[in-house]
């Protein structure tokens, strides 16, 4: 595959560190590579929406950041240290218990299928983690869960279980819960996948919420193409475990140069 | 159980009622059956409490657990799970004393039925634990929760509504096991049977009578399991997702 | 005292060895009475009619929720009081026969349940009888993905078999208990006993998970 270009610097260039830094980072099953030797740099704030068919890598990018996949090779840096690893004594070693859950706490993640607590309300949803992890008391996590759900528009669903919400509703407590940890980092992981058609747009709406109100770097996995196009300030396209062109929305979407990329997303544009 | 058997099992434990009540030896043995039962439900109870705690432990142990850990778990399990009940139990009663352990009969009797029952209820926490899916577990990384905190608050409550109908079974098993107490002088309802049917040899009263005890007693743990299956099933099935 | 003493565990071992065929052999004899009274009790519970299947699956209940101890000791006493004197060996096999199949009754219910309605369609397209449909068409398809299940009761119903010690019959856990009292010496004949016992449910229970894969794999490729 020597036609794949490595795709022009990021239309941004991070100044100074980068939030997120992919350094080479190689996952594989078996002998089935999923990404190879990545290169993928995020500055603070920058919104990065990740698109390409299928099995491209493009989720398992998302789950390795939040640790929920282990990396074969290669390092990942967030917010200056490194993810998986830890320096002791000069020298990189695997993280500990104690590295990892400091690690995380940077990062916040919504799911495609929400994953939301099914015995909770939506309220104890978002003061779960907040409670039990940060060791807030119960008034400031309940405080924070209603300040973050009512700013979602959930505020009259607080004491709902999510069987009792749709869809959509439960995708915006997934939003909430995730943003009660305060992260500096959120992965939107294909979030509206799971929806029905005439629910996706109230929880992209919350997103360009956060992009407006909050300064959050976002890592989104999506098949929204209008939704990139138009808030993303960066498109990264995947294609058999690398990034196979990347670039601001409007070139990207507008001038692909790559004939995957154009073979792509004439094939999305043919579905919708 | 379904709910129409469990009518059915209630007709027939009244005609059966009906039909022992009628017996002339009724009011004869009726006392002192039921203080056997007495004991009988002392062990059960003492034995369901017990087992709950060494399924719990010894499922954790297996899943979660370092490898000594594990090892141990799965040597209890094995053993408990691949011997009979009444195997563990004289081997509790007659061995144990040779290593200087000697206890109360009645002792005995709750720690091998316990333990006994606890074998098999690792599986069945452990079944309920993986059953529970996979984004739930990815959801308490996300939000950076331990191993602990994401067992207690989160898995095991959702896991404990699927439990509840297989520890039902358990139970039962269990009341039906402390039968064998008897065998090792511990006075409950089947040794008094056993007691009584020696001196008086009116085998099909006494023994129609303690069945239908057993009967009784099987009945509540079913009706108790349900009750709670419907409890904990409302707190979730709010929250199951369609 | 020694905790243990391995002279007087190979005196013992072939008094125990013999023992255990006696205890296999209640569990053979046991279970084909489970296996054939179970199938049985699924068919009339399932297709007989309501005068049949409602006090069937009374009775089903009712043995399943009583103790095994007291339903021996009932078949052992109670014969004699009809004038029919019953060797202890059989009273027992027939408790364990009945008690087990009204569990083996309910894996062949549910086996019977997952015969798809076509089946029984076509049986009566082609004009079966019952008796056919049941034995040509039904049973053939109901059995194999039930056989694990039913190992399953047949390694309980092995693990079962040391209650028929309390009607004296002469299996491993009453000759362990006879060797003991003899000899003042309960550590070794129990010891052994429990070993036995782990070492035959551990090989069934390996048995059956490899009928379990080849199963799997039949069904896989069906």
């Amino acid at each position: 595959m020597t036609d794949i270009a490595k795709g022009p610097a990021p239309a941004a260039a991070p100044t100074g560190s980068p939030m997120v830094r992919f350094d080479q980072v190689t996952k594989s099953y078996g002998a089935f590579v999923v990404l190879d030797q990545l290169e993928l740099d995020v500055a603070a704030g920058e919104k990065v929406a990740i698109i390409g068919p299928s099995g491209s890598g493009k989720t398992t990018v998302l789950r390795m950041l939040m640790t929920l996949e282990p990396i074969n090779g290669g390092v990942i840096w967030v917010d200056g240290e490194p993810l998986t690893s830890m320096r002791r004594n000069g020298a990189l070693v695997p993280a500990d218990a104690r590295h990892l859950r400091r690690m995380r706490g940077k990062i916040g993640m919504v799911f495609q299928h929400f994953n939301l607590f099914p015995h909770m309300t939506a309220l104890k949803n978002c003061m779960e983690a907040p409670c039990t992890v940060l060791g807030l008391s119960k008034a400031e996590s309940e405080a924070r869960g209603r300040e973050l759900l009512v700013m979602v528009g959930l505020g009259d669903k607080l004491q709902h279980y999510p069987a009792q919400l749709s869809g959509g509703q439960q995708q915006r407590v997934a939003i909430a819960r995730a943003l009660a940890m305060r992260p500096k980092v959120m992965l939107f992981d294909e979030v509206t996948s799971a929806l029905d058609p005439e629910l996706v747009g109230e929880v992209l709406n919350v997103i360009r919420k956060l992009g407006a109100e909050l300064d959050l770097t976002m890592l989104m996995v999506t098949h929204q193409m209008g939704f990139a196009k138009e808030f993303a300030d960066r498109v990264c396209f995947f294609y058999g475990g690398k990034i196979c062109e990347q670039g601001p929305p409007a070139k990207l979407f507008g001038s692909p140069e790559n004939e995957r990329t154009r073979q792509f997303l004439r094939a999305v544009l043919e579905a919708t | 159980m379904q709910l129409r058997s469990l009518t059915v099992c209630a007709i027939i434990a009244f005609a059966a009622g009906l039909i022992v009540a009628s017996f002339a030896g009724f009011r004869e043995f009726l006392p002192g059956l039921l203080q056997g039962a007495l004991i009988t439900v002392e062990i059960t109870l003492g034995g369901c409490v017990l087992s709950v705690i060494a399924a719990v432990i010894a499922a954790l142990a297996k899943m979660y657990g370092p490898w000594p850990i594990r090892w141990l778990a799965v040597v209890y399990i094995e053993i408990f799970r691949g011997t009979s009940a009444l195997v563990q139990l004289f081997w509790l009663f007659f061995v144990l004393p040779r290593f200087g352990l000697t206890m109360e009969p009645l002792t005995v009797a709750i720690l091998a039925l316990g333990l006994n029952v606890g074998a098999y209820g690792a599986e069945v926490v452990r079944g309920a634990v993986a059953a529970v899916p996979r984004g739930q577990w990815e959801a308490t990384i996300a939000l950076n929760m331990n191993r602990a905190q994401a067992l207690r608050r989160i898995i095991l409550p959702q896991a404990v509504v699927a439990m509840i109908p297989p520890w039902g079974n358990l139970f039962i098993e269990l009341l039906k096991a402390t039968a064998i107490v008897s065998l090792i002088t511990v006075a409950d309802l089947a040794f008094r049977a056993q007691e009584m049917n020696a001196t008086t040899y009116r085998t099909v009263e006494i023994f129609s009578i303690v069945l239908v005890i057993y009967l009784a007693m099987a009945m509540l743990i079913t009706i108790g399991m349900r009750r709670l299956e419907g409890l904990a099933a409302k707190g979730l099935a709010r929250g199951r997702s369609h | 005292m020694k905790f243990w003493d391995w002279p007087f565990t190979f005196e013992i071992l072939p008094m125990l060895a013999w023992a255990s065929l006696v205890t296999l052999e209640a569990t053979i004899l046991g279970f084909a009475i489970a296996a054939v009274l179970g199938l049985a009790f699924a068919i009339g519970r399932m297709f007989g009619p309501a005068w049949l299947s409602v006090p069937l699956a009374g009775f089903i209940e009712f043995i399943r929720s009583t103790p095994l101890l007291i339903q021996i000791f009932f078949l052992f006493f109670v014969f004699p009081e009809f004038g029919i004197s019953l060797p202890a060996m059989t009273a027992g096999v027939m408790a364990l026969g009945l008690h087990y199949a009204t569990y083996c009754s309910e894996v062949y219910r549910a086996g019977l349940a997952n015969i798809a309605r076509g089946q029984w369609e076509a049986c009566t397209a082609l004009n079966l009888t019952a008796f056919h449909t049941f034995r040509d068409v039904i049973i053939p398809q109901a059995i194999p993905p039930i056989v694990p299940a039913l190992g399953n009761y047949f390694v309980a119903l092995f693990k079962d078999t040391p209650l028929l010690s309390a009607i004296a019959v002469l299996e491993l856990m009453q000759t362990a208990k006879i060797i003991g009292s003899d000899n003042f010496r309960y550590t070794e004949p129990i010891t052994i006993v429990g070993l036995i016992f782990l070492i035959f449910s551990l090989a069934a229970a390996g048995l059956i998970r490899l009928v379990e894969m080849r199963l799997n794999r039949r069904i896989r490729r069906a």
